[in-house]
């Protein structure tokens, strides 16, 4: 019985009633009601990521953070919410304003279509493609077009120099994501994600890969957070040099879509890296520990999904506050010297693993599901 | 479930005449348009409506390398060149009169080619189409593989190709 609360709505028998009273109606409602709840869960995830970086950065440093609204300021990005929601969009003279206002779309769109992508929990995927992993590095590659077109559409230098950095950290820092992927790829022989996670049920890909998949890993980590242009890579929004970037010119309800994208960005990286090399939704196993394993699937799978996308989330914002700014030929370098012929070398070894048969699965055959 | 078979075709066919309508606007837009950057946006949308009709017909992988290549590789890389260009904002001059009439016989030519190809292969193309979903890993296989119906050899040539675009670029911008 407890074992279903991983399935809320075959739980509930939500689905089962919809056939039922619908009839063959009840797949256009299904898509629909999919669609709202994934706008839903893309806004309520970003508020509550807002919320918690808040707090984390004033703890990190010496700080209370967020403490008026509500007990500990918990409806503190509620208010933030409402506030941007009523601010006036300013409209300026001489830009491009078609290209100006498709920009946020640009960044908002390509975010909500990765989205649809991730396994939230058992079953609870609004698309399981066949070819997941690249759907999802090719889908996110749309967001830097809305960056560049912010950038040149706003008709100011300070924008314009944050997208062209933009534009050449994204470029170069989605090359090395998307290899450190295509490693494990080769790790598991297969692009979709359900198929990657029913294969981690004993040995994580992170495990089961050992050299390769911890070195994957890193630099998967790297190259996400350089992605979003957080952290120690925000050169684009440079405060000190830059104003704000390449969404300087940005006012109420449209700056808020691109803060939107740049927390949801950072949420899809950290959900992508726990799906790919964490086992995703799937609880903590061990081969032979049968009470034990038991035990884990009670706590249902979104559960482990959040818990430990959590945990990478937070190594991010560790990260963020921890290291001060790159400068743009560091962070070129970094990508172009370093980490590109890493990963290279990274992918001939584990091609080298996975043919030798040297992988965890391999070498112990229990541990395959 | 009749009932619902006969939805599905319909909201295909929708689908299908909202793309196609968005993808013959937008390139005609791309043509007339007398900004450059607006130009590239308005190839980009064309670009992005050619996906979606692959995602109908059930190509994923060929919808996913659309979308990689084209609009997140090749697109960024214009608008990036078009951002670096002495200056993206000016207007584009229009070309004079006779060769004005030139492009308009050009291309009526082109459309009657690719008209006449279209005609007279359309039913072969009909009874072509597998509606079954292509595996990745059948996929892989078959680029490279050295049998009959494989690729191993057109994609070495291909990269071949591209390497001497690489080094032809190099070249070019090395001699001033």
């Amino acid at each position: 019985m407890l074992l279903e609360f991983s399935q809320p709505l075959e739980y509930t028998g939500l689905a089962n009633w919809f056939d039922t009273t619908l009839g063959s109606w009840s797949l256009p409602v299904k898509l629909i009601l999919v669609a709202v709840a994934l706008l839903a869960a893309y806004a309520i995830i970003a508020m509550i990521l807002i919320y918690v970086e808040r707090k984390i950065t004033a703890f990190f440093q010496a700080r209370i953070g967020p403490n008026r609204v509500g007990k500990y300021g918990i409806l503190q990005s509620v208010a933030d919410v409402i506030k941007i929601l009523l601010k006036e969009i300013i409209h300026i003279n001489n830009v491009d304003k078609f290209l100006f206002f498709a920009a946020p779309f640009f960044m908002v769109v390509a975010s909500m279509l990765t989205f649809g992508a991730i396994p939230f929990g058992k079953a609870l995927q609004a698309v399981d493609f066949n070819i997941g992993v690249l759907y999802v590095t090719a889908v996110s590659s749309l967001g830097i077009i809305g960056v560049l077109l912010a950038g040149w559409s706003s008709n100011n230098k300070y924008s314009m120099i944050g997208a062209m950095r933009s534009g050449a950290q994204f470029v170069s820092y989605e090359l090395s994501a998307g290899f450190a992927l295509m490693t494990i790829v080769v790790l598991t022989g297969t692009m979709s994600f359900s198929e990657m996670i029913a294969k981690q049920e004993f040995c994580w890909n992170i495990f089961n890969g050992h050299i390769s998949s911890i070195i994957a890993f890193v630099i998967y980590l790297i190259s996400g957070h350089a992605e979003t242009n957080r952290g120690p890579f925000d050169l684009p929004e440079a405060e000190s040099e830059l104003t704000a970037g390449y969404h300087t010119e940005y006012s109420g309800l449209q700056f808020g879509f691109f803060y939107l994208a740049e927390y949801l960005n950072m949420f899809i990286i950290a959900s992508i890296a726990t799906t790919v090399f964490l086992g995703g939704w799937m609880p903590i196993q061990i081969h032979g520990f049968d009470g034990f394993n038991q035990v884990m699937w009670y706590i249902p799978s979104y559960a482990w999904f959040f818990g430990k996308t959590g945990v990478l989330i937070f190594l991010s914002l560790w990260v963020r506050w921890s290291f001060p700014r790159l400068r743009i030929d560091q962070l070129l370098n970094l990508e172009w010297k370093y980490l590109l012929p890493i990963n290279l070398v990274n992918i001939l070894v584990m091609v080298i693993l996975v043919i030798a048969g040297l992988t965890l699965t391999d070498l112990f055959p229990i541990l395959a599901s | 479930m009749g009932d619902l078979g006969g939805l599905n075709i319909m909201a295909e066919q929708i689908i299908f005449y909202i793309l196609a309508v968005l993808i013959a606007i937008f390139s005609v837009l791309a043509v007339t348009s007398k900004h450059i950057i607006r130009s590239a946006t308005y190839l980009l949308f064309v670009l992005l409506g050619t996906a979606g009709l692959y995602i109908l017909l059930g190509y994923y992988y060929l919808f996913a390398v659309q979308i990689a290549v084209y609009a997140g590789g090749v697109m960024v890389l214009f608008i990036f060149a078009i951002l670096l260009t002495n200056r993206p904002g000016e207007k584009v001059k229009s070309e004079r009169k006779d060769r004005r009439i030139a492009a308009g016989i050009t291309s009526l030519a082109g459309i009657a080619f690719c008209g006449h190809i279209i005609y007279w292969n359309i039913n072969k193309v009909y009874s072509l189409v597998v509606p079954d979903e292509q595996k990745v890993q059948e996929i892989g296989l078959n680029l490279m593989g050295t049998e009959k119906y494989q690729y191993l050899l057109p994609f070495e040539f291909i990269s071949v190709l591209l390497l001497a675009c690489i080094v032809g670029a190099i070249m070019i911008a090395r001699r001033r």
